[in-house]
């Protein structure tokens, strides 16, 4: 390989890798505020998938009546979708206190189960998938040599990097209702003794989280695919529920694990299409490997809520 | 106001709360059904009642009740035990990957032999897939809901490295392994049907979750742990070891539904050996109560499902998604039900 050709194939893999990164930074830190209140959502990888349905859905119908801002739209209809699946799961792991991971799990059978369905009815069973006009990209920075194409780039990719993690840590650290959030996580009796509603606390932080996840999943059929297919998520929700993990239950911090992992998601892509023969799903397991290798060194001192899993009924 | 009030769960409530169940969740689909203009009641019986009118479509039934059988008593030995074990579908996956690697080499063993080597081969992988996030929990009390459900598509990138890699049969377009021997081929109990051997093994592991809880001292063990930790440490359980037990046997007879796809129905490995038995098994077990004789009828009612959407999607053009979103209602209302199991609604008036 020439200069050239290298400094393009990094130019392209950097950029790939903030694409990846995206949807991974939107659910993982919907993931995060959830957690961090003492409720695992395990509804992400459905609430993911259920965000790129109905976006794409709404975007779909609005675009054909003609509607300009049909992707925004969309947007919003998938925020609604995960409103909608987060009160669900706000009702059964805070209201009943239920088991949070059957409850999480059966809220992503229910959310494939219902795009799946929704998606089978709507748009038939044509051999050619519908698709839209997505977002378009663009540079912040111009035209500028090396940095001008590595930031071409979705608006929502932005927004994530440049609004979504200073807010979310603004929110959690430097906010009374994100000292809410994570008094109830660590201590819901204390938080209660205090004066702080446990249920509405965890209600809105749950509310909050799968609306971030539905934008996610929303994402790769509105920006990145402008089509939804069956293996749109294709488990990157579990990425999220291990880059949660790997960033310790901080927000900043998760932006390292979505561009690591965004990075090697990337990397095999491309020395695939190079025709490389490379175990390229090896590449894939990683982010779980490391996740667990990580839980096992950190051991005792791994960094979970106090109240994580728990239910909190007032006696 | 509503409240709730404690109270033991009665023989009588324990039976109403699936029946119940069912009902709500059949009520909420109706909408579905309604929105793609047929009627319910019409669709509900193609689900229900026609999959057990021939005897073609039973047997079917049967056989999509065998991994769920399967899986659902697999989750039902760890949550009795008080082991959250979301890796069902990952230890499938590892008995199935077992069960190819023996059922490969099987040429000249004899049919008894082949058999019982990739049943306890796929045994074995299922338990050795669930031993890494068990002692990561008993020796260093990492929660295993996490590590478990991670290792499921940690499992699933590894069946298809193979599949793409080492395993990939030179002849098939497809990313499948090449057949296993004829002698390690699961022999079916019906000629010319889909049932075979695994449906037995599916029912023997049934009886033996119902003989393992309900007689032996380790099953005691395991629900003593599971029911509260610290009252069966005080009372002189070893927890961690009952804890490791329950996760190593649940990982084990996952693995079998694992070997009973494999050797049963598909003969090759390939990457959609299971469309979330592990996931299912989640259901079926809750929806069994963690009882064998409730883990199999709720596991013969899903795979009655299972077939019905198939029947109903070729009958009344309702997509079969709609017997996913079916099950996945049924397991939330079910959970919701479940805690009235234990308490009573008492209407009170509001206190001035």
């Amino acid at each position: 390989m020439n200069e050239g050709i290298q400094g393009a194939f990094l130019i392209g893999l950097l950029a790939a890798t903030l694409r990846v990164a995206t949807p991974l930074l939107f659910a993982t830190v919907g993931e995060v505020i959830t957690e961090r209140s003492g409720v695992l959502n395990l509804g992400i990888e459905g609430i993911m998938f259920l965000g790129a349905f109905v976006g794409f859905a709404v975007a779909y119908h609005a675009s054909a009546a003609g509607l300009t801002a049909y992707l925004w739209l969309g947007l919003a209809g998938a925020i609604g979708a995960g409103l909608v699946m987060g009160a669900l799961m706000g009702f059964l792991s805070v209201s009943l206190g239920v088991n949070q991971h059957v409850a999480g799990l059966g809220i992503t059978l229910l959310c494939t189960g219902l795009s799946l369905f929704g998606f089978r009815v709507i748009f038939g069973e044509s051999a050619v998938l519908p698709s839209i006009t997505p977002f378009g990209q663009f540079s912040m920075v111009g035209d500028l040599p090396v940095l001008g194409p590595i930031l071409r780039q979705y608006a929502l990719t932005y927004i994530a990097f440049l609004l979504l993690i200073p807010a979310a840590w603004q929110l959690l650290y430097r906010t009374s209702f994100g000292l809410q959030i994570r008094a109830v996580g660590e201590n819901p009796e204390a938080a209660d003794a205090a004066g702080v509603s446990v249920y509405r606390t965890r209600y809105a932080a749950i509310l909050m989280g799968a609306a971030l996840m539905a934008v996610g999943g929303a994402f790769l059929s509105l920006a990145q695919l402008g089509a939804f297919s069956p293996g749109i998520i294709a488990g990157r929700g579990w990425v999220c529920i291990a880059l949660v993990i790997f960033a310790r239950w901080d927000p900043v911090r998760s932006v390292v694990g979505a561009l690591l992992f965004g990075s090697v998601f990337a990397l095999q892509l491309r020395l695939q299409t190079l025709g490389m023969a490379l175990p390229f799903e090896l590449f894939l397991a990683l982010p779980y490997l490391v996740t667990i290798l990580a839980l096992a060194l950190a051991g005792r001192n791994a960094a979970y809520p106090g109240a994580y899993l728990q239910p909190y009924r007032r006696e | 106001m509503l409240q709730l009030e404690r109270a033991n769960p009665t023989r009588f409530r324990q039976l109403l709360i699936p029946l119940a169940a069912i009902l709500i969740t059949f009520l909420l689909t109706a909408l579905l059904v309604l929105l793609v203009n047929v009627n319910p009641l019409e669709a509900y019986w193609y689900f229900l009642v026609q999959p057990l009118t021939g005897r073609v479509s039973l047997i079917e039934v049967l056989v999509k009740t065998t991994p769920l059988l399967l899986t659902g008593a697999a989750v039902s030995f760890a949550f009795a035990g008080g082991y959250w074990n979301i890796g069902a579908e990952g230890q499938l996956y590892a008995g199935a990957t077992a069960a190819t690697a023996i059922g490969l080499h099987m040429e000249r063993v004899p049919a008894p032999i082949a058999l019982l080597l990739i049943i306890m081969g796929g045994f074995v992988a299922g338990m050795a897939w669930a031993l890494i996030p068990a002692l990561m929990k008993v020796k260093l009390a990492i929660d295993e809901v996490v590590t478990t459900l991670l290792l499921n598509s940690v499992a699933l990138f590894g069946v298809s490295a193979l599949l793409n890699g080492p395993w990939r049969d030179p002849i098939s377009q497809w990313p499948q392994s090449p057949e296993i021997a004829a002698s390690a081929i699961f022999p079916k109990l019906i000629p010319r049907s889909r049932l075979h051997l695994g449906f037995v093994l599916a029912v023997l592991t049934i009886a033996l979750l119902w003989f393992v809880l309900a007689r032996t001292a380790l099953g005691f063990r395991m629900q003593a742990v599971g029911l509260n930790r610290n009252a069966a440490r005080f009372a002189g359980i070893r927890v961690e070891r009952t804890l490791l037990t329950s996760a190593l046997i649940s990982g084990g007879i996952a693995g079998l539904a694992g070997v009973s796809e494999i050797a049963g129905i598909h003969y090759h490995l390939i990457d959609a050996i299971s469309p979330g038995y592990g996931y299912t098994g989640i259901i079926v077990a809750t929806l069994g109560g963690l009882q064998a004789w409730g883990v199999a009828l709720a596991a013969f009612f899903l795979g009655l499902i299972d077939t019905g959407a198939q029947t109903v999607s070729r009958a009344l053009g309702v997509p079969a998604y709609l017997g996913d979103v079916i099950q996945a209602t049924l397991l939330l209302v079910t959970l919701g039900l479940l805690l009235l199991q234990n308490y009573r609604i008492r209407w009170r008036g509001v206190r001035a």
